[in-house]
């Protein structure tokens, strides 16, 4: 208790730099959780994939279709337990600002291969038999205004002409890692209207979505289904859909490994700076801690001191860091709108802050204390004088 | 009330579970030293500070050490304390090999049997004047309320009961020496050692603390040396050893 009491009134000692110093670890161990942030966003769908699921796509490119006979050939394969189709639309509600992903999607099938896509019955059943009927994840209602049975028109980039949906349902997130920005209506309208307007684009889909009887079958599956289209028309490449979604990422993947390097880079600067005032107070101590030495406390109780001290205040700046991370992540997600369809500050991330304030306090303490515990007390009575 | 204050204070050190306490055997020097030499070496060049030295101080002793600046009173002194360590010679205190102790050990034994009393009074500035005071007993066994009951009597003895939860800069030069007085006796060591201990106050302040440590000595018994320029201070002392150059002229 008075060790506590010693280390407290000493780190609030010189209050502005004691100050000065937290505020520092907070802005980087804050800037270091955002950032840890942002990476988890660009791996969110990625995590929040099932093992359970494949993605079958045209082995050119995700921009080139298939055709829908694949569907049945691809249910024939052993291990498939069921096939649903998605189709990216990427159209533009009321402004190209007002970016959100839409899938044109086989529902049922496709919602019971995703039970994180929470509805009620009564919105399940009414989107079911709503031909133009669609339904949104909670965030992107909200972001909106959105409420079932509102008239949602998109304008279609890929397809042409203004597309009218009746938003028959709102869905939640199993858990919060689950995206809820997305759009989705029925695969079966999108290929009703081209096959009278666009006929040569009716019945071919972006992907196919495959649901495995055993995840542990997956490469097995995989390999069954590309070689069923081998040499045909429109080879496919399937593959988890995990890998399917890193796939995306790894187009930015140098844009997540600068993110990342900044973290890490924020975190060594702040460290250099407590180390300075660490030893600055150290330095300044020298007297006080040959007087200690000389009533008879060791060289470990100085050394305690000085690291306790350093502990109490990148502890001070980070879990006020992490308090801040909250608030500001959630600001920095509704500035984003839905560029980002899970943005949150996980466990792992604070677990990170929280070990990177107890890092800086470490490392600033080390050589402090050695050359604190190191000083003869002739030395530093002498330093007082 | 004299009697008292002697007897709280003995009692509650032994109940300290420190066997590291000296004793003095009567007949004995507390302090012996014997051929004991201090050099410093830079590069080549050896610079002597105590040149063999011979001294003994007797359990209840007040001594002087006095000597020009640069004559090696102070690391004599330093070295009597435990807080620096001969190149050569014999150093006991109360029939402890002090120079053949360990860090630890050392530290311990200081812990137990010195009292330092320092020019600058060294005292924590974010610990209140009682805080400094109880600062030693941190290192014994004793429980919260038996510290309190010897910082209180400590704080009766130097005067400064009004003055206990001032910090030291809310206090005088004077009150802030009677604040490590205190400090210094709080663990009841036998031996007490002084560096410059009214160098830093004016002439009566520094009368008021010679006055105290000479109540130290004689009410209690502790054996004192002490290191002054100041001839009226040495005064105070029953013997007076005077250093030139590193070498006891007398």
């Amino acid at each position: 208790m008075y060790i506590v009491l010693l280390v407290l009134k000493n780190a609030l000692r010189h209050k502005l730099r004691t100050i000065l110093t937290i505020v520092g670890i907070v802005v980087a161990i804050t800037a270091f959780g955002l950032l840890r942030t942002i990476v988890d966003a660009w791996y969110a769908g990625a995590n929040a994939s099932s093992s359970a699921r494949l993605v079958t796509r045209n082995a050119v490119s995700l921009v080139f279709s298939m055709p829908l006979t694949y569907e049945q050939k691809i249910r024939q394969v052993p291990g498939v337990a069921s096939v649903a189709l998605a189709n990216w639309f990427g159209g533009v509600y009321v402004s190209e600002r007002n970016f959100f992903p839409q899938f044109a999607i086989s529902a049922p099938a496709y919602l019971d291969m995703y039970p994180e896509f929470i509805l009620t019955p009564e919105e399940r059943k009414a989107f079911l038999a709503d031909r133009t009927g669609a339904i949104a994840g909670r965030k992107l209602a909200d972001q909106y205004g959105w409420k079932i049975g509102d008239q949602i028109p998109l304008r279609g980039t890929i397809f042409p002409g203004t597309w009218t949906f009746t938003l028959r349902g709102i869905y939640d997130g199993a858990d919060k890692g689950t995206d809820q920005s997305t759009f989705f209506f029925h695969w079966d309208y999108l290929n009703e209207t081209m096959k009278k307007q666009f006929p040569r684009r009716a019945d071919q889909t972006g992907v196919f979505v495959v649901q495995l009887k055993d995840p542990q079958q997956a490469a097995e599956v995989s390999e069954a289904i590309d070689a069923t289209f081998k040499n045909s028309l429109a080879e496919t490449l399937t593959e988890t859909e995990k890998a399917f979604q890193l796939g995306f990422v790894a187009m930015t993947e140098a844009i997540l490994l600068a993110i990342q390097a900044v973290s890490f880079v924020v975190i060594v600067i702040i460290m250099a700076v407590m180390a300075n005032t660490m030893a600055m107070t150290a330095r300044e101590r020298y007297g006080e801690y040959a007087t200690l030495k000389a009533l008879g406390f060791g060289k470990g109780f100085v050394a305690l001191m000085i690291f306790a001290e350093s502990f109490a205040i990148a502890l001070a700046g980070g879990a006020a860091a992490v308090a801040l991370t909250f608030p500001l992540a959630r600001a920095f997600a509704d500035a984003m709108g839905s560029l980002f369809p899970i943005f949150f500050v996980s466990e792992d991330t604070v677990i990170m802050q929280l070990g990177a304030a107890i890092l800086v306090g470490f490392v600033a303490a080390c050589v402090p204390a050695w050359k604190a515990a190191r000083v003869r007390i002739v030395d530093g009575l002498r330093a007082v004088a | 009330m004299k009697t008292g204050i002697r007897a709280e204070l003995r009692a509650d050190a032994s109940r300290a579970p420190d066997t590291t306490k000296i004793e003095s055997s009567p007949g004995f020097p507390l302090v012996a030293i014997r051929a004991l030499s201090k050099y410093y070496v830079r590069g080549e060049q050896v610079i002597p500070v105590l040149i063999d030295i011979d001294l003994d101080v007797y359990a209840g002793d007040f001594v002087a050490l006095m000597g020009p600046s640069g004559s090696g009173k102070s690391t004599l002194l330093n070295m009597i304390a435990g807080i620096d360590k001969p190149s050569s010679g014999e150093l006991k205190i109360g029939g402890v090999d002090i120079v053949s102790l360990g860090d630890a050990d050392l530290a311990a034994w200081r812990a137990a049997n010195v009292g330092f009393i320092f020019q600058f009074y060294n005292l924590m500035p974010v610990l209140t004047a009682y805080q400094n005071i109880e600062l030693p007993l941190m290192l014994t066994s004793l429980s919260r309320f038996e510290r309190r009951e010897r910082v209180e009597t400590a704080l009766a003895l130097v005067g400064l009961t009004d003055r206990q939860e001032h910090y030291p800069n809310e206090l005088s030069g004077g009150q802030e020496q009677r604040v490590a007085i205190a400090r210094a006796l709080i663990t009841d060591p036998m031996l007490i050692v002084a560096d410059e201990p009214t160098g830093d106050l004016d002439r009566v302040t520094a009368g008021e603390i010679l006055a105290l440590l000479d109540r130290l000595n004689r009410e209690l018994g502790k054996t004192i040396i002490m290191v002054t320029h100041d001839p009226k201070a040495a005064e105070a002392a029953h013997r007076v050893v005077h250093l030139e150059k590193g070498v006891l002229v007398d």
